[in-house]
């Protein structure tokens, strides 16, 4: 089961540790992978670590010309695009009364407006071959809310609304949007937290654990495959029992 | 018929699963050969391709018919 052979995968934020390690599970269910981020280092480190079918598509999220022009990029790379994973995100948190406009905008920009834009360009393909698999990665939070986090909350709430409405616009052509939403994971996102924090965040876990990016790449993994494919517009939340939505 | 003609209601029969003579002149994809939306966004799509021409979407919003599809062709092409 959840064999990826012969599929071609754009993931984005590769560079980060969920990115990294979705790409790493598509790459060893068989597929082939379009590594994108912001960083070209750690994706060369990767794809030299995954060997073959590896390639390193650096864009920076924050420029809408280099977006449009990624999914092209990838299609020339791998000769296909048949799974879109949008994973990368940025955080600006602050308290919503010190909230600034660019926090605001930076935040939307690549965690909303990017994914919107290689949806779109992804789609084309995908509606000819009848077959296509959108996962975006979404949070916990776009569901809860989380003080300090308005944009990030908005950003990743919109992309679950985002990825219902296109999900039922493309049912029909056998490609599926779906959202992965992490809760509590161990990353250099979550490192930032102060143990304080940590702490406090944990008690609201009943695993009483963080989770890893491997449980959040098996989710992509199974929403990427074939199995999958009577699901579509759903969210899988993945956070240890943090919140039952 | 045109060429024009012929290859843009082959990519119609094809697409729609119609009958070829269903494809008039004055054939609305939508009213006539039961396309939906997504249908005639993809229509436009394989024309685009077919001709190698670029069909803006203000353009292809006014490609409500066969005859429409064709007349535009010709003229972009």
């Amino acid at each position: 089961m959840f064999d990826l052979s012969g599929k071609c995968a754009l993931v984005t934020g590769a560079s980060g540790g969920i990115g990294g390690e979705i790409a790493r599970a598509l790459h060893a269910q068989g597929a082939t992978v379009a590594l994108s981020g912001t960083r070209e280092d750690p994706l060369k480190v990767l794809a030299a670590d995954l060997g073959e079918r590896a390639h390193v598509l650096p864009c920076d999220l924050s420029d809408p010309a280099a977006v449009d022009a990624l999914p092209g990029r990838a299609v020339e790379a791998m000769g296909g695009l048949d799974i879109l994973v949008n994973n990368a995100g940025i955080t600006r948190d602050t308290l919503f009364m010190r909230l600034k406009d660019d926090d605001w905008q930076a935040v939307i920009d690549v965690n909303l407006t990017a994914a919107m834009r290689l949806c779109r360009g992804a789609l084309r393909g995908m509606m000819k071959a009848r077959w296509g698999r959108i996962v975006n990665i979404t949070s916990v939070v776009g569901t809860t809310g989380n003080p300090g986090q308005a944009n990030y909350c908005a950003a990743k709430a919109g992309l679950v609304g985002m990825s219902k409405s296109l999900a039922q616009e493309v049912a029909a052509r056998g490609i599926t949007v779906n959202c992965v939403a992490p809760g509590f994971i161990e990353t250099a996102m979550t490192d930032k937290l102060t143990e304080e924090q940590k702490a406090g965040i944990l008690g609201a876990v009943p695993m009483a654990a963080m989770g890893t990016p491997a449980d959040i790449a098996a989710a992509v993994v199974y929403l990427a495959s074939a199995e999958a494919g009577y699901v579509t517009g759903a969210t899988l939340h993945v956070n240890g029992g943090m919140a039952m939505v | 018929m045109s060429d024009i003609a012929d290859r843009v209601k082959k990519i119609v029969v094809e697409h729609l699963g119609v009958e070829e003579d269903k494809v008039t002149e004055n054939a609305s994809f939508i009213d006539d050969l039961g396309a939906d939306s997504l249908d005639t966004v993809e229509l436009v799509m394989a024309f685009e391709e077919e001709f190698g021409i670029e069909i803006p979407d203000d353009a292809a919003e006014t490609i409500q018919t066969f005859g429409d599809a064709v007349k535009f062709i010709q003229e972009a092409s």
